[in-house]
């Protein structure tokens, strides 16, 4: 829980130095209260007082970095439980199950999937993020073949090494010392001998209790032997228990500032019918799980899932947008055509792929209207006449083409009229209204 | 530290609506938000209504039309199919033959074939118009009248033509959709001018407006949540009925539910592809308050039956 100004004062050392920069103790708080100062610009603040005051101010979710290097994964900082109060912070990691009872080529199988599960969507690179290796055979060494056959196949993915063997553990472990792996598979049975392998090899510890008093218990347990970074699992596996397992620890942790359930939430998804486990990933985006545990990696499930993730995870107040430029698709020439939109990021990559669809080499304008769609913006009064001719003035891309033709979208129709009386010597088109009409439209043309 | 599991309870109340002649599908009624049983009361399972229409679904993609093939050619034959073959709960007549732009039905023709669906089914209906503003406001009147007392849903009663539609869906005694465009406050104004008009605000229904997985469904995801919480934390009547997800008509007509995978090899099984799209769009939807849906898909409406039973 956050503490106030005054809370925070009486904690300092109340001399009014100024080492901080801040002219009294109690002006450099109200700084640390709103969190625009950080209490190291305070050299005589007491040991006692920095601890009070750095678990107060620590996130309500612990921040966790899974994996290292170009691929891992930031989990937790999470602040809010409904999106439209705040953008949610970490978009939840999707893994994959590999089993170690499965035979090498199907694991090769899977890795390559995963390695090629990246795709682009509305400018952002989405993929299957991590991999869960599974010790089904409870054989200590199967599961460190496992493990080395997956880590040499893809070196830059996290994992999730799963067993509650703790002689597993470490053979798992000690193949991928030193990237972070999340060692899943802590629980009341084997808490100390789980904890000592995680601190050995620095790994996240997974920790597993059937409920939320057990798990909050056993959280303690394994901070006070000497392991700080965990993900929780409170034993939920039907979509009943997950909504309401993953809902009261969010609630918990931020409402409460309960630090024993601080941790990202880790779900279980993996179910027999493709559709189904669809479904329960879905929920799982939806209620605050940080990583997602998949059974399989299917395109078509990977494209509705990242999909998803992405919507739930955009800004509320700020939606996607991308910067108003002239942006060039192919190779233009000076005959190029030239057609307009608007700034919102799916808007702008809809038409920018129908216009590479095309073939047909373009310059797109994209004008800047606080990322809203054509309609939206036109009905906001952001994608206007006016607008639209000055920023085609202001671009200078009148020396750039030979014809001075606009192509608009066919939904604003109504504004070619008006575009032609700013713009005097150019001549407006309405393009067709829906982007999957362009490519007709401009090989027509050409 | 020993924990306390944070419950809420909540002062308001969705409202319970039953629809069909025999009141056979119920829902809403629930005190918390979307399948929190843990902590409330949620007596009723959403319902999934198959979406049908007056006219062969030929702007349907492949992978949805070819599931009704044989029998989607007459509204009759189609709403059989769907509560005999596919144990429907609810079916949803779209009209959309009576949009000017398409068959251009009259209001007396929309009126037979909804007369003759209601004969030959005995699970609740409910009628869509074509969305034309003006032309809806003829068509549901007659629709209206002519399903006098079967206790269905007439939809969508807009701005723009509420007056008619909700007068006429008051004297024959059917449940009504308010649909308003992903904005808590139009949503909240609609469902006040109606009831003023001594509309029942416990036989409203509201549609904040669906939007398609990727195209926005995160606009209708947090409207959804916000009435939900305006429902429950201000006990804010206006706000109680229940939501409507028109999930398969936005679905069906975007590009990862059409474009072929050989154009899209990164995009996998086209066929796959589409069912996830509804069945994410409807499960998304669904949790965040979502008790009422139309859908296409029959192995999406499977899915989504199945999840049902796992959140209840
Ligand atoms: C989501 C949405 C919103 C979101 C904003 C989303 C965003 N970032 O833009 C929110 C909720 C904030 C919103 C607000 C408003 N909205 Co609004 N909104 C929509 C909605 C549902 C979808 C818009 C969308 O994302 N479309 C997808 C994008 C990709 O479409 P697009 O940009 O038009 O691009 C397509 C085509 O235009 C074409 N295209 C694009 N560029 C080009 C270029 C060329 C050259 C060519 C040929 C083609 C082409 O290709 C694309 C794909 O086919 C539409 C209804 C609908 N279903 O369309 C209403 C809609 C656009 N909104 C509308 C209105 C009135 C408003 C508000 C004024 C009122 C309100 N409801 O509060 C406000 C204004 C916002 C403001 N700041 O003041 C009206 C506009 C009415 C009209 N016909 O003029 C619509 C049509 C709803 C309706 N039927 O009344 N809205
Ligand atoms: S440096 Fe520390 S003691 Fe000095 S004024 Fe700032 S807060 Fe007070």
């Amino acid at each position: 829980m956050a503490l106030s100004g005054v809370e925070i004062f009486k904690l300092l050392p109340k001399t009014n130095c100024k080492k901080c920069g801040h002219p009294t103790c109690l002006a450099f708080a109200m700084k640390l209260a709103q969190r625009q100062a950080s209490l190291d610009a305070c050299p005589d603040v007491s040991e006692e007082a920095k601890r009070i005051l750095g678990e107060a101010s620590a996130p309500p979710v612990r921040p966790i970095t899974f994996g290292t290097g170009p691929k891992s994964v930031k989990m937790g900082e999470e602040t809010v439980l409904f999106r439209h109060e705040k953008k949610f912070v970490n978009p939840c990691a999707f893994a994959v199950e590999i089993k170690d009872t499965t035979a090498d080529s199907e694991i090769d199988g899977i890795v390559a999937a995963v390695a090629a599960s990246e795709i682009d969507r509305v400018g952002q690179k989405l993929r299957i993020d991590a991999i869960f290796v599974s010790n089904a055979s409870n054989d200590p060494g199967r599961f460190e073949a496992a493990v080395k056959a997956v880590a040499a196949k893809a070196p830059e993915v996290p994992l999730i090494l799963s067993t509650s063997n703790a002689a597993a553990a470490d053979a798992g472990l000690k193949i991928v010392a030193d990237k972070k792996p999340v060692l899943f598979g802590a629980d009341e049975s084997n808490a100390e001998a789980m904890a000592n392998v995680a601190k050995t090899y620095k790994a996240i510890l997974g920790v597993s209790a059937r409920g939320l008093d057990a798990l909050a218990a056993l959280t303690e347990k394994i901070k006070s032997l000497g392991v700080e970074d965990m993900v929780i699992d409170s034993g939920a596996r039907s979509a009943k228990e997950i909504i309401e397992n993953n809902t009261l620890i969010r609630r918990a942790a931020i409402k409460k500032n309960f630090k024993a359930l601080g941790y990202p939430v880790i779900t279980l998804a993996q179910r027999e019918e493709g559709m189904l486990e669809t479904l329960i990933a879905t929920l799982g985006v939806a209620k605050y799980a940080a990583i997602v545990v998949l059974s399989k990696v299917e395109k078509w499930k990977n494209l509705a899932l990242f999909t998803c993730r992405q919507n739930i995870y955009t800004d509320p107040q700020v939606p996607m947008q991308v910067e108003q430029k002239i942006y060039k698709v192919g190779e233009p020439t000076p005959e190029s055509p030239l057609m307009i939109t608007t700034n919102f990021s799916l808007t702008y990559f809809i038409v920018s792929g129908e216009v590479e669809n095309s073939k047909v080499p373009c310059r797109l304008a994209v004008m800047d209207s606080e990322g809203l769609s054509v309609l939206t913006a036109w009905a906001a009064g952001k994608f206007t006449a006016s607008k639209i001719s000055q920023f085609i003035l202001e671009s200078g891309i009148e020396n750039e083409v030979k014809n001075k033709e606009l192509i608009i979208p066919g939904y604003v129709a109504i504004l070619s009229g008006a575009i032609e009386d700013k713009l005097p010597g150019w001549k407006v088109t309405v393009g067709p209204r829906e982007a999957n009409g362009i490519p007709a439209f401009l090989k027509s043309r050409a | 530290m020993a924990f306390a599991a944070p419950k809420e309870t909540y002062p308001g109340k969705v409202f319970q609506i039953a629809i069909g002649a025999d009141q056979s599908a119920v829902f809403g009624g629930e005190n918390v938000l979307s399948f929190h049983s843990f902590e409330g009361n949620a007596p009723n399972r959403p319902v999934i209504a198959y979406e049908i229409q007056d006219i062969p679904p030929e702007d349907w993609p492949e992978t949805v039309r070819k599931v009704y093939e044989g029998v989607s050619g007459d509204p009759v034959t189609w709403a059989k199919h769907c509560q005999n073959e596919l144990k429907a709960k609810a079916i949803a007549l779209r009209l959309i033959g009576t949009h000017p732009d398409r068959e251009n039905r009259s209001p007396e023709e929309a009126a037979k074939i909804v007369k003759d669906v209601l004969s030959s089914i005995n699970i609740p209906l409910i009628i869509l118009g074509s969305n034309h503003v003006e032309k809806d406001a003829a068509v549901l009147v007659a629709v209206a009248e002519a399903a006098k007392d079967k206790n269905c849903v007439i939809g969508k009663a807009q701005e723009a033509n509420y007056k008619t539609i909700a007068a006429a869906a008051m004297a024959n005694h059917h449940k009504l959709i308010a649909m308003s465009e992903l904005d808590i406050n139009l949503s909240k104004q609609l469902n006040i001018l109606i009831t003023q008009m001594g509309f029942d605000k416990e036989k409203l229904i509201t549609d904040p407006m669906c939007s398609a997985l990727g195209y926005g469904l995160e606009y209708t995801y947090s409207v959804m949540e916000r009435i939900r919480l305006a429902a429950l934390t201000q006990n804010d009547a206006t706000m109680q009925p229940p939501m409507l997800g028109d999930v398969g008509m936005y679905v069906w007509k975007v590009k990862e539910t059409q474009a072929p995978e050989a154009d899209l090899p990164y995009w996998g099984s086209l066929e796959e592809r589409g069912i996830a799209w509804e069945t994410v769009t409807a499960g998304a939807l669904m949790v965040a308050g979502a008790e009422l849906l139309i859908m296409r898909h029959p192995r999406a409406v499977k899915a989504v039956e199945n999840f049902i039973d796992e959140l209840m």
